[in-house]
């Protein structure tokens, strides 16, 4: 914010007219004043620009934890990691909300401390100015030849005459004009405070819009397999992420079908394996009743549906299997999404549970090798290639209590119990390609990799603080792209009675910031109208 | 020609533009050392009246030798010339990189770093023909060889396909502005250092012979760092919100508090705070050169430290 208020005072002294701006005088601190008294004083403190920069200095000090330290937001396993390798320190940086930085109670209070100390600079500033946008243009100083750019010269031409030229000239650059007394004051380049408002103004904006899209919104996260629906609510979501004021009514009622996904990896080359293109094909419907429609939903291109859009986020690969039991029942078939436990070639793990197997419930641990290849050293199978060029799974199986019923959740990628309720299988380990089964020992049963389909994480976002945020970020680059181009230049004219019926014009100028060669063009142009007789700089 | 022999085309390239910039170097160097001291002066007074007008556009090296001084190597044109020659060079690398992969040419660490010295002798340039800035010659030379040097070094790529996230138009739009900004607060920062350099001595009062005496005066320095600081301040916020409005289309989210998102606005609050501080006089000279060193150091801490250190949405190196 710069301060036109002192630009006021030194113009309007007109002694030291150099355009140099000092920081506002300390507000005197109030000694035996009232409450009132102290309040007025704080108010006054907060609102001062330097109180407003040393808060955004402290939001951006205070985000620094955050980019160092694991956040529970973003990355809560590696939280729980660092809570495991840094057994004492973790408690306490716990404690200061140095894993939640941006949901911390002390950066809320400096995010809101800058928003009231923003809008409380601001807004009476915006009044200022307009109103001195409205007012007449500050009189000539006394003395215009002291003024950082000034010239004379002497003409034949009646002081009203030369007046009545510097005001068409002035009016011409677009300078606001009043001529009284025998000068002609000037003033243009309000645009450049405007900007300047508008910026800040615009950072208020922004700061409420990300505010309101923080309470308002919410995000989730789902893992949906080829063939696969999802309708939009709470119990479908793998994670969920309300902002405080978010009701379940919020959701918008669409449903998503997942039909096909593609990923198309570079072949040759040493970027060989390397991700070039995902797209999935997808059905949706908006509403229930709603006609059903296709989309092709691409990474950076988002399917929007009400509030909500929709992303693709990740994708990975489930294979199908069907596990019978004892008797020779079916007692599980289905794709079971298998995590990647490498990004490059996709190698991924996962577990297929059967609680419905009798007598045993069985249960697999099984690692996936989209492309499996021989290691270099002959020993291991690796996987060569991220596409399922020659998947191949090695099961390993267990049978006994897989624990289902215990009643604490268990989670769908993760075996509980090994060792304890859940015996390992003896000779119940194989490789198997698609088609094949592995026949467990003893007749317990058998599992049989029945082939591979993917599956894609779809991110599910409503934010209705992201447009708002936009037009005020726009607004604030504008803004601050005016206030520096344009700068505000006063410029006065006085036209008196010389000797010998001559008539000395003296000219005075003043900008904010360096000066322009605008103001020997407004000279020449003047001269030019009244020639001068005789010069003198 | 076929994308191999394109990419091998740059490559070339880029060993020239190096070794031209590093002959450039020393013709910079060599140019402060020995060059004539009027130079200087007049190049001084071209920063000082480089408020705008057509006053500042002349060429600077339009005094001829004296006809009875001994014949002397034009240090000035030499260095100028090579610079320049290096400058195309160094575009050719770019622009046949680009069409070797057939996309955007900045998808990963080296072209990017390739990107933002090319950006910095670009903004060298447009400062020496606009305000006669010749003196930073020496320092932006120095600089990028030593980007290029990194970029070659550790960060070499060769030629391929970007990572599907990478896929997008706004790769030119976020990642261009990013470049284009990091350049000028190079410049920036050169000059900036050379002011605190100058004030030193100034403040010594001995007038220090030597390079430094060519070098105009602090004033001169600190208007010029303020003029590309406020050039470029813009621009990088641009280059932060195109790359919120992408994070949107990508990410689902504008804002998630990522490690560069983090540290763009770190770098962001400083030059803000160096561009108040200048604007309303509270703090000049030296605090306020300082500040924008700081901001500096933020800019490259996000550059190198964010991509390397962290993990974030932004590692792809
Ligand atoms: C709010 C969101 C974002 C911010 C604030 C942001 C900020 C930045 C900044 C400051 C740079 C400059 C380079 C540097 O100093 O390191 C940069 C570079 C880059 N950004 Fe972003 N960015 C955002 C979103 C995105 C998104 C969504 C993508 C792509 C999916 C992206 C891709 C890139 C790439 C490829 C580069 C150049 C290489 C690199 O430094 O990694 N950015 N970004």
């Amino acid at each position: 914010m710069s301060d036109i208020t002192d630009f006021e005072t030194d113009a309007d002294t007109g002694s030291e007219a150099v355009a140099e701006r000092r920081p506002p005088p300390e507000a005197p601190r109030p000694s035996g004043l009232g409450p009132l008294g102290w309040l007025r004083w704080a108010w006054r403190q907060l609102t001062t620009m330097r109180t407003a920069l040393i808060l955004l200095f402290l939001v951006a000090l205070g985000s620094v934890p955050g980019s160092i330290l694991p956040q529970r937001g973003q990355a809560p396993e590696k939280v729980a990691l660092y809570f495991k390798e840094h057994e004492d320190l973790a408690p306490v940086l716990d404690r200061l909300s140095l894993f939640d930085v941006f949901a911390a109670p002390w950066f809320a209070a400096i995010y809101l401390l800058l928003f009231v100390s923003l809008a409380g600079c601001v807004i009476p500033r915006a009044g200022v100015h307009y109103r001195s946008m409205r007012a007449r243009p500050p009189a000539a100083p006394r003395n215009l030849s002291r003024l950082p750019q000034s010239a004379t010269f002497e003409t034949d031409a009646s002081p009203d005459e030369v007046l009545a030229t510097a005001r068409a000239v002035l009016k011409g650059r677009r300078f606001r004009v009043d001529v009284a007394d025998g000068s002609a004051a000037s003033e243009k380049g309000y645009l450049g405070e405007t900007g300047n408002l508008l910026f800040h103004l615009a950072l208020l904006g922004l700061l409420f819009a990300l505010g309101v899209g923080n309470l308002l919104g919410y995000r989730g996260n789902i893992v949906l397999t080829e063939g696969r629906s999802f309708a939009n609510s709470l119990n479908q979501y793998d994670e969920f992420t309300p902002g405080r004021l978010f009701g379940a009514d919020d959701l918008d009622p669409f449903a998503i079908t997942l039909d096909d996904f593609k990923a198309t990896y570079e072949l040759k080359g040493d970027k060989r394996g390397q991700a070039t293109h995902f797209s999935a094909d997808v059905r949706y419907r908006a509403t229930p009743g709603a006609a059903e429609k296709r989309h092709d939903l691409r990474i950076n291109h988002p399917l929007k549906l009400g509030g909500a859009k929709i992303y693709l986020l990740g994708h990975g690969y489930a294979p199908v299997f069907t596990v019978r039991d004892a008797k020779g029942d079916i007692a599980y078939r289905d794709a079971v999404p298998f995590l990647p436990m490498e990004n490059r070639n996709l190698t991924s793990e996962g577990v297929i549970k059967a609680p419905d197997a009798r007598p045993d419930q069985l249960a697999f641990y099984g690692i996936l090798w989209p492309t499996a290849v021989a290691s270099e050293d002959g020993k291991q199978i690796v996987s060569g290639f991220p596409a399922p060029v020659r998947p191949v799974v090695t099961i390993s199986s267990f049978k006994g209590d897989i624990g289902l019923d215990s009643g604490t959740p268990q989670s769908v990628y993760k075996l509980e119990g090994i060792g304890k309720t859940l015996q390992p299988v003896k000779g119940g380990s194989k490789l198997l390609e698609p088609g094949e089964t592995l026949t467990l020992p003893d007749g317990a049963g058998s599992i049989t990799f029945e082939g591979l389909k993917e599956w894609t994480s779809l991110s599910v976002n409503d934010d209705p603080g992201r447009i708002p945020a936009l037009i005020a970020a726009i607004l604030a680059v504008a803004g601050v792209a005016t206030s520096f181009m344009v700068r505000r230049r006063r410029v006065w004219v006085r036209a008196g009675a010389g000797e010998a019926g001559r008539t000395v014009v003296e000219v005075g100028g003043l900008t904010l910031g360096n000066p322009t060669t605008e103001f020997d063009d407004i000279v020449t142009a003047l001269r030019d109208e009244h020639p001068a007789t005789q010069n003198k700089e | 020609m076929g994308n191999a022999d394109l990419a091998n085309l740059s490559d070339k390239l880029m060993l020239t533009t190096v070794v031209l910039y590093i002959v450039a170097l020393y013709a910079y160097a060599a140019d402060l050392g020995f060059g004539r001291r009027r130079a200087a002066v007049q190049e001084r007074s071209k920063v000082l009246a480089g408020a705008g007008g057509p006053d500042v556009e002349e060429a600077a090296e339009d005094h001829e030798p004296s006809a009875d001084a001994p014949r002397r190597v034009d240090w000035a044109r030499l260095a100028v010339l090579v610079s320049v020659l290096g400058w195309a060079a160094h575009l050719g690398v770019i622009v046949t990189r680009g069409l070797a992969a057939d996309r955007w040419p900045w998808g990963n660490m080296y072209e990017f770093l390739t990107a933002i010295a090319f950006a910095a002798v670009t903004a060298f340039v447009i400062v020496m023909w606009r305000f006669g800035a010749r003196f930073l010659g020496a320092f932006v030379m120095l600089a990028a060889v030593i980007a290029l040097g990194v970029a070659n070094i550790w960060l070499y790529d060769s030629v391929g396909p970007v990572t599907a996230a990478l896929n997008s138009y706004w790769i030119a739009l976020h990642v261009t502005a990013a470049i284009v900004a990091t350049g000028a607060f190079t410049v920036s920062g050169v000059a900036t250092i050379l002011y605190l350099v100058k004030i030193r001595t100034e403040a010594r009062a001995a007038a220090g012979g030597g390079a430094l005496a060519h070098l105009p005066s602090a004033q001169a320095l600190d208007t010029l760092a303020m003029r590309v600081t406020t050039f470029a301040f813009p621009i990088w916020t641009a280059a932060i919100i195109m790359g919120a409005v992408w994070a949107d289309e990508a990410w689902g989210r504008y804002w998630g508090w990522d490690p560069k998102e983090i540290w763009s606005f770190i770098t962001w609050v400083i030059y803000a705070a160096y561009l108040h501080a200048r604007a309303t006089a509270g703090w000049k000279g030296r605090k306020a050169a300082i500040l924008c060193l700081i901001a500096f150091a933020a800019l490259l801490f996000n550059f190198f430290g964010v991509n390397y250190i962290f993990q974030g949405m932004h590692s792809y190196a």
